[in-house]
């Protein structure tokens, strides 16, 4: 990095005039600039340092906003009725209120993984000092921290630098936040804008969290063949005592893994996990397991599989403690981000809080030092077991029976279900001792039980869907990849000349959470389709779990059947949610290791050049959190496309191209300085898509770039048209805008592709170095 | 019959739905449009009445009353499987983002529609379509034709059962020239 802290530590020093102990002198920052890269034009923006490129993107993706509610009730002017045009008491209408919501979801979840970051680093400063080294693939990875270097121009070396790293962000958040106080932005797209910048400090500091963890915590290291992991309640062995971990921060069950090991009790213990955590907790230790995503906490606590529960933060539900109450598992909260109401017993002797866990004295405990969460959820799950183990935690059948003759058949269970899932036939059915429809809604429940708030006699709805799904439930056992963390220089070497040709058809980015339209399936079924095709397909988060939740006919997981390598026909998981940067940073170093362009600083180029030349596409299935959000609006700011499934509808503002509209579609030729209409590549920014049939279809779409080559564009059409005729019936309408040669369109496809060309009177074009940045121009036009 | 949201959180502030209390209002409402278009989203073939699938009440609409339909999704496939060829298909946000544009000629180029109806996309993607254009589309005037109440709409049945539903299909169907 360009500058550290000159620091001395004295413990301690006898001198002439007394004794000194323990002092610590910091005297400012000697610059260290051992990096030839130069300073490029933006380093550490502020909020307004990228709004030209942001408004670049957003005049041709513009927003269309869908407001989730005609309201603004965020001060006491309110409530300010906003319905169609009328502006509120402070002048703001509903585009900018939509849009301001947009921000404030943004800034939400850029201030929960920078919280995260800043905990994980403070901690690991504290345990292993600032000059602890960042290492987070050897010699494979030398661009270790793209995003970081892009944005702030800052080489992270050490956990010190990261350190650096975060109090700019901490800045940006707070900057970014006191934007949507009333009375500041007036502008939809300025707040827009500004949550593009919520997006690139939302990915410096993921990455930072993540950087840290991989180094000091050892995790897989840019390793493709990253261990395959047991995952599914079916893995579990239920002998013996389990230790149930549930959010994204992985710190207090290293205390719990490190703590068994040190015990030789690992081989005897359970230690499993929902959500990101789960996958965090297998990068560090192998014989962790996976039960499954964000959505299956309440399936997995009320089923009764946990010993002990420990919270730490993010997703986690806020009633897992009550939960875990109504079936005797003691709760552990770890992190001061969730403390649940308990008691804070974090200085209080680790036996004595076992002891008040055990008997039941207490429910839970907050314990924010992470040895001690190891101690005591180790002590507490082995002393517990035995006697759980008895408990029964979901009713029988006959009692579901009886229960479901309560019911008033009153259809509020299926008008509170987000997947408007048919219940009240199925209780109707169970009552008359036919579970069959109930077990149906096992697959489509996304476990959230608003169906028991909303039923006028309190008949346990999840509960029966849980108990007649039982079976299959405890038949989980599949594998998922631990995550490999970053992708390797040698990788990018490898791929990045194909994927800027367009050889590669794209890069599909599978992420995000679990609010799934009907199950996790669909997410197998695209990423399968995608690897198939050769295309290079990541996954990460609760995405890389359900991903991993089903198995081809022969009885091979995805992950067992593709490659885990950054590669065509690769199925790789980068691990947590906080590891979506290094997807983001393959795009990044596609751009700097194989095209040469400057990182440091120089974001707005660089974007430009992913833009254009790189066929990456995100997918969020089930996105449901403002994490989600904010992970969106970072690659939005990179020009990437993001797709959502239906549910994903409810971030209520797509940005949106219009194919229809040839004056969105020029670039400029950086060999002329001519504008050419390169066609709509990509169509879009921001994109909800309704069937998993329509996702596979707009997923090859977004992945053309207008740098294409005339190979790589056939290749790409090819699979556009193919899963077009196969999910629609017909030929693409609009592939004429996609052919700038007869050379682009696929052999196989020539006749039917040319009668589409003639019917447009299509004519060839050129095939440009594309870019939206007029100061790339290489030659001004005369 | 109720007038409430199907989704009990799906509430609107001032600007709310009339209640189409029998199809021949809805029927009048369609006859009295210009440029109306019919937007069919993915529950057309996951909703069953009587033994049919959604979209087949859906094609006998079409083609009595002659309005154009936009399939949204892969829905156009299931139209043409059955032998019926949608006016247009698209994704279901970038036709909201075409009606909300003033400029946008419609499907054939003749003109803005001035009556967009929705029916069988999920509840929650239809909701929020439908406040966008409640918003933004001042001219415009909506319509649901499903069994679920829609708040958001210029005019939406209320909240009935699969039964009622399939007798308002047929009557809408029924009240067109070229139904039966």
């Amino acid at each position: 990095m360009t500058s550290k802290n000159v620091r001395v530590k004295i413990g301690e020093m006898k001198t002439s005039t007394g004794l000194v102990k323990n002092l610590d002198i910091s005297i400012g920052k000697i610059v260290d600039d051992n990096w030839e890269e130069p300073m490029g034009p933006t380093p550490m923006p502020g909020l307004t340092t990228l709004r030209n490129w942001d408004m670049t993107l957003l005049n041709k993706y513009k927003p269309f906003y869908m407001p989730d509610c005609d309201l603004c009730c965020l001060c006491t002017y309110g409530k300010c009725d906003l319905t169609a045009g009328k502006r509120g008491a402070c002048g703001l209408n509903i585009a900018d209120q939509s849009s301001r919501i947009v921000l404030i979801a943004c800034c939400i979840g850029a201030a929960t993984h920078n919280g995260h970051a800043r905990h994980v680093v403070d901690h690991l400063i504290e345990k292993y000092g600032r000059r602890y080294p960042l290492d987070i693939g050897g010699l494979n990875v030398k661009v270790e921290a793209p995003v970081t270097r892009l944005v702030t121009g800052i080489r992270p070396q050490t956990l010190g630098d990261l350190d650096e790293v975060l109090t700019y962000c901490e800045s940006q958040i707070t900057h970014l936040l006191s934007v949507a106080h009333t009375g500041q932005e007036a502008n939809n797209l300025d707040f827009e804008s500004k949550a593009f910048h919520a997006g690139r400090i939302d990915q410096v500091g993921m990455e930072v969290a993540d950087i840290a963890q991989v180094s000091v915590y050892d995790f897989p290291k840019a390793e493709p063949e990253a261990p395959l992991i047991k995952m599914g309640i079916g893995t579990v062995d239920q002998s013996k005592p389990v230790i149930m971990c549930i959010g994204h921060n992985v710190v207090p069950s290293v205390g719990i893994i490190d703590y068994m090991k040190e015990q030789k009790l690992d081989e005897k213990m359970e230690v499993v996990g929902l959500c990101c955590t789960a996958i965090d907790n297998t990068r560090y230790f192998e014989r962790a397991k996976i039960v499954g995503p964000i959505s299956w906490e309440l399936r997995f606590i009320r089923g009764g599989f946990a010993d002990v529960v420990v919270l730490d933060e993010q997703c986690v539900r806020t009633d897992a403690s009550l939960e875990a109450e109504r079936v005797h598992a003691p709760v552990i909260a770890a992190s001061e981000k969730n403390c649940i109401g308990y008691k804070d017993r974090t200085n209080d002797p680790a036996d004595e809080i076992v002891a008040d866990l055990v008997s039941g004295k207490v429910p839970g405990v907050l314990i924010l030092d992470p040895e001690k969460v190891g101690e005591v959820a180790v002590k507490v799950a082995q002393k517990v077991a035995p006697i759980r183990k008895k408990m029964k935690s979901l009713p029988e059948l006959e009692e579901i029976k009886e229960l479901a003759k309560k019911c008033r058949h009153c259809n509020m269970c299926q008008r509170s279900c987000p997947q408007d899932l048919r219940i009240e036939p199925a209780v109707k059915a169970a009552s008359e001792g036919d579970y069959s429809k109930l077990a149906d809604l096992y697959e489509e429940c996304i476990g959230c039980g608003r169906c028991e708030e909303a039923c006028p006699v309190n008949l346990e709805i999840h509960s029966f869907i849980l108990k007649v799904g039982e079976k299959k439930m405890l038949a989980e056992t599949n594998y998922c990849r631990s995550g490999r963390g970053a992708i390797q220089d040698t990788e990018i070497r490898n791929v990045g000349s194909p994927i800027v040709l367009g050889e590669i058809p794209g890069i599909v980015a599978v992420v995000g959470c679990a609010n799934y339209p009907h199950g996790g399936k669909d997410v197998y079924d695209i990423c399968r389709e995608f690897a198939l095709r050769r295309f290079i397909v990541v996954t990460s988060g609760c995405s890389a779990m359900s991903a991993g939740s089903y198995k081809n006919e022969e009885g091979k997981t995805l992950y067992e059947e593709f490659p885990g390598g950054f590669e065509a026909g690769g199925v790789l998981n980068t691990g947590s949610c906080v590891t979506n940067p290094h997807i983001a940073g393959a795009a990044i170093k596609v751009a700097n290791i194989f095209a040469k362009r400057n990182l440091r600083g120089n974001y707005e180029e660089i974007a430009d050049y992913i833009h254009n030349r790189v066929g990456a596409v995100g997918l969020a299935w089930g996105a449901y959190s403002q994490k989600a959000a904010s992970i969106a609006a970072g690659f939005w700011s990179l020009g990437v496309p993001v797709l959502v499934g239906p549910h994903g509808s409810k971030y209520r503002r797509m940005l949106l191209g219009r194919e229809d509209k040839p004056e969105n579609w020029e670039v400029y030729d950086a060999r002329t300085g001519d504008k050419v209409n390169v066609g709509p590549a990509p169509e879009h920014l921001f994109q909800t898509v309704e069937t998993p049939q329509e996702a596979m279809v707009t997923i090859a779409k977004l992945c053309i770039r207008p740098n294409d080559t005339w190979k790589g564009r056939s290749i790409k059409l090819s699979h556009y048209i193919d899963l077009h005729k196969r999910h629609y019936g017909v030929m693409p309408p609009d592939v004429h805008r996609f052919v700038r040669t007869m050379a682009d369109v696929p052999m196989t496809m020539k006749d039917e592709v040319t009668q589409i060309l003639k019917e447009h009177n299509w004519k060839e074009t050129v095939i440009p170095d594309p870019t939206l940045l007029p100061r790339m121009i290489r030659k001004k036009k005369e | 019959m109720s007038c409430e949201p199907w989704q009990c959180a799906e509430v609107a502030a001032t600007k709310k739905a009339n209640p189409i209390t029998k199809p021949e209002v809805a029927v009048a409402l369609i006859k009295r449009a210009a440029h109306p278009l019919l937007v069919v989203g993915s529950n057309a073939i996951n909703r069953s009445m009587e033994g049919r699938q959604l979209i087949d009440f859906l094609i006998d609409f079409a083609k009595a009353s002659e309005v154009q339909v936009v399939a949204t999704a892969h829905m156009v496939g299931e139209f043409l499987k059955r032998g019926y060829t949608p006016a247009g298909f698209m994704n279901a946000m970038d036709i909201g983002n075409r009606l909300v544009d003033p400029t946008w000629q419609g499907l054939d180029g003749k003109g803005h529609p001035d009556l967009a109806i929705f029916v069988g996309l999920p509840y929650y993607m239809e909701a929020l379509i439908l406040s966008g254009l409640k918003h933004f589309a001042p001219d415009l005037k909506t319509m649901t034709i499903d069994n679920l109440h829609h708040p958001h709409a210029s005019w939406s049945y209320p909240n009935g059962s699969l039964d009622e539903w399939a007798s308002n299909l047929k009557v809408m169907t029924s009240k067109f020239e070229g139904g039966q």
